[in-house]
């Protein structure tokens, strides 16, 4: 019991931070390591730390060069499917890590516990962290930076300027809002309160970058909401992140005290997202928030992001069930212009 | 024919009883009307009942945002609220009368372990389940999922306590109290590897479930948790004569003919059933079961006559009033109910024996 106490703790701890990381992602970038520490790229042997991290990786064509990667890491889908897995990367074990013989660990910020940081960090190998992210000049920016501790400086400027274009264009789509609309992002549902995603939250950072105001900017962090508080709340639709959990069906949702009585319910304005492609900040983020966009503005026919091999078979609404209204648009990749 | 003085003590007892019944009673109806009115959305109270009057008469304006805030949330919240309440405030005040230990609350017959190291369990591994289901079951199992596998836990968590403590047809407490603390845990080791398991969201999602929430509160959560409850205060109250005897000793309660191991059957099967429909419904919501018992107990004194309704009462109102304050505090956040009903009772609590303290002590 004890032990189930202290991860409950952690859990909580976890969550009150979460309000923190975008206060810390401005943080100035240590130094770059030196340059005589890091291997070269073709001999490089990398363990990706965090979904974020892992997607850039691969997006640079390092995929080949990773040696493991850790269960955060959902896409692409090969790295968990073919790398070994050291576990989770708020629960990192050192020896497990340093088990798959690293040249460089490259980590999402975040990744602990701090003593197993600290145990990895006083190893040879190199250790180095990125932020998390939350704005395009910082995704942009941690792309240049793990492609430049990787050793493949030109590739990451060549990606670092495409995701900068994508990005361009999403601010495009942004200006084509005539008058924005609210949404809440609702991360779990399980039967109690549902928690929802305030401020100082990646969904909160991903609605600004999709032009759409958060129903729920009033709370911080990801938190059980008050029934009542998100109806009055009227979201005009529903971004609930998809959990394989539950096997809670669009009409068991609208059905719940909290959204029975929204007009986003009532229409059918219920979208199921991709946590990790939607809430990721990784080079994909760009068409997450174009698709989240044509969720909450369907009447605005907005044409596809470019396609890149780093956003392959990625899709917003990955359940795919039948647009419930005809409002919803039929998010994702294949939408034609 | 007993003296005078005596006959008039016990009048005096009895009056006493049945005032604090009656200010119990007004504590819940107040405490009722309060969950009802109160929100973070701002209803006046004159409106609050102008729509409970109407849907008593079946009528009801159809989308109108006032009605679906009282009718839709709120009442089925104070519904569900009052039936975890009662329960268990009764199911730790007999508990306490059973177990003839203050410390004793609904818990210790393993009911709140038994439903978190099943709910965690579902939280982990319920969608293998729902995968192998088949489609219309499996909707069932998405909403239903939780709360059934919380209360299986608590069943079958109590039931391997009370054959572990039962031998030649008799349950000894205080095997039940050293079973207890290892059912627990074992249940808290099933649970920590479950939390191993657990990716973010659904150590998230145990979290908060493990603090409590009237959150999500439907009238199917109050009709599923309602015959429960019932059961509970139909076979609790007759049991005061024969808890009061059991105050006095085991053997003194036998002597004086009444049938302690049936006592007890009764007791802990009812308890278990009710709390561990309340913790399904709601979650793990402490200190209720622990402190409502001894707040009645020192305001109206040990008589199970009163303490078992007065408890059950106490406890609605008790478990209504934090639910009000979770909502508000933070709205449009939720407070966890049981951290609020921690916050709420425990300083309340450590006031009144501090102040009674020369009474207790002696």
């Amino acid at each position: 019991m004890r032990s189930g106490r202290a991860f409950l703790v952690a859990s909580l701890v976890l969550l009150l931070t979460d309000a923190s990381f975008s206060l810390r992602a401005e943080e100035p970038k240590p130094a770059l390591a030196q340059s005589e520490v890091l291997p070269a790229a073709e001999t490089a042997h990398i363990v990706a730390i965090g979904g974020a991290v892992t997607e850039i990786l691969y997006a640079l064509g390092l995929g080949e060069r990773i040696v493991a990667v850790d269960t955060s890491s959902t896409y692409p889908p090969q790295a968990l499917g073919t790398k070994p897995n050291v576990g989770y990367m708020r629960a990192l074990s050192p020896e497990g890590v340093l088990a798959v013989g690293p040249s460089i660990i490259l980590a999402q910020e975040g990744s602990g516990p701090p003593d197993a940081v600290t145990v990895l960090k006083s190893a040879s190998v190199p250790f180095e962290t990125v932020p998390d992210a939350r704005t395009p000049e910082q995704v942009v920016a941690n792309i240049r930076h793990l492609a430049a501790l990787a050793g493949v400086k030109a590739r990451g400027e060549e990606l670092a300027q495409a995701v900068e274009r994508d990005f361009a264009t999403l601010a495009a789509f942004r200006a084509r809002i005539a008058s924005p609309r609210s949404a809440a992002f609702i991360l779990s549902a399980s039967g109690a309160a549902p928690v929802a995603g305030g401020r100082n939250t990646s969904a909160d950072a991903l609605f600004a970058l999709a032009g759409v105001t958060n129903a729920l900017s009033t709370m911080s962090g990801y938190k059980p909401a008050v029934d009542e508080a998100l109806m009055a709340a009227e979201p005009y639709a529903l971004i609930v992140m998809d959990n394989r959990n539950h096997g809670l069906t669009n009409e068991a949702l609208a059905a719940m005290p909290a959204f029975a009585g929204t007009t986003a319910a009532k229409a059918g304005r219920i979208h199921r997202v991709d946590g990790a492609y939607m809430l990721g900040f990784g080079p994909r983020t760009p068409q997450a928030a174009r698709d989240l966009m044509a969720m909450v503005y369907p009447e605005l026919n907005l044409p596809a992001l470019p396609a890149h091999a780093w956003t392959a078979g990625s899709r917003a609404e990955p359940d795919s069930e039948p647009p419930a209204a005809p409002a919803a648009a039929p998010a994702g990749s294949g939408q034609p212009g | 024919m007993q003296p005078a003085g005596v006959k008039e003590v016990q009048a005096r007892g009895v009056r006493r009883g049945a005032l604090g019944l009656a200010v119990c009673a007004v504590l819940l109806v107040l405490a009722m009307l309060a969950s009802l009115a109160i929100g973070p959305v701002t209803i006046a109270p004159a409106r609050v009942m102008e729509v409970l009057l109407a849907a008593l008469q079946g009528e009801r304006a159809a989308g109108v945002r006032e009605a679906i805030v009282v009718l839709d949330i709120r009442l089925p919240r104070t519904l569900l609220g009052l039936l975890v309440g009662m329960a268990l405030a009764l199911g730790g005040a007999l508990m306490q009368g059973i177990f003839r230990n203050p410390l004793a609350d609904p818990g210790l017959i393993g009911v709140s372990n038994g439903a978190a190291f099943a709910a965690v369990g579902w939280i982990v591994l319920g969608h293998h389940a729902v995968d192998a289901l088949p489609a219309g079951l499996a909707a069932l199992a998405g909403t239903a999922g939780l709360p059934f596998a919380a209360f299986i836990g608590a069943l079958l968590a109590t039931v391997a306590l009370y054959l572990i403590a039962t031998r030649d047809g008799r349950t000894s407490v205080a095997t039940m109290l050293f079973a207890g603390i290892a059912i627990g845990a074992l249940s808290g080791a099933g649970t920590g590897v479950m939390v191993f398991l657990a990716s973010d969201q659904q150590l998230r999602d145990f979290t908060f479930w493990s603090f409590g929430s009237l959150g999500g509160s439907t009238f199917a959560k109050v009709w599923a948790a309602a015959p429960f409850v019932v059961l509970l205060l139909l076979a609790a109250l007759p049991l005061a004569r024969a808890l009061d005897a059991i105050a006095l000793g085991e053997a003194e309660a036998f002597h004086v003919g009444v049938n302690v191991q049936r006592t007890k059957r009764i007791a802990i099967a009812a308890v278990a059933a009710a709390v561990g429909a309340a913790v399904a419904m709601a979650g793990v919501i402490g200190f209720i079961g622990l402190v409502v018992p001894h707040l009645v107990r020192l305001a109206l004194g040990p008589g199970h006559r009163v303490l078992l309704p007065a408890s059950a009462l106490l406890g609605g109102a008790l478990l209504l009033g934090a639910d009000v304050v979770a909502r508000t505090l933070v709205s449009p956040a939720e407070l966890p109910l049981g951290v609020v009903t921690a916050m709420m009772g425990a300083p309340f609590f450590l006031g009144l024996l501090l102040r009674r303290r020369a009474a207790l002590g002696g």
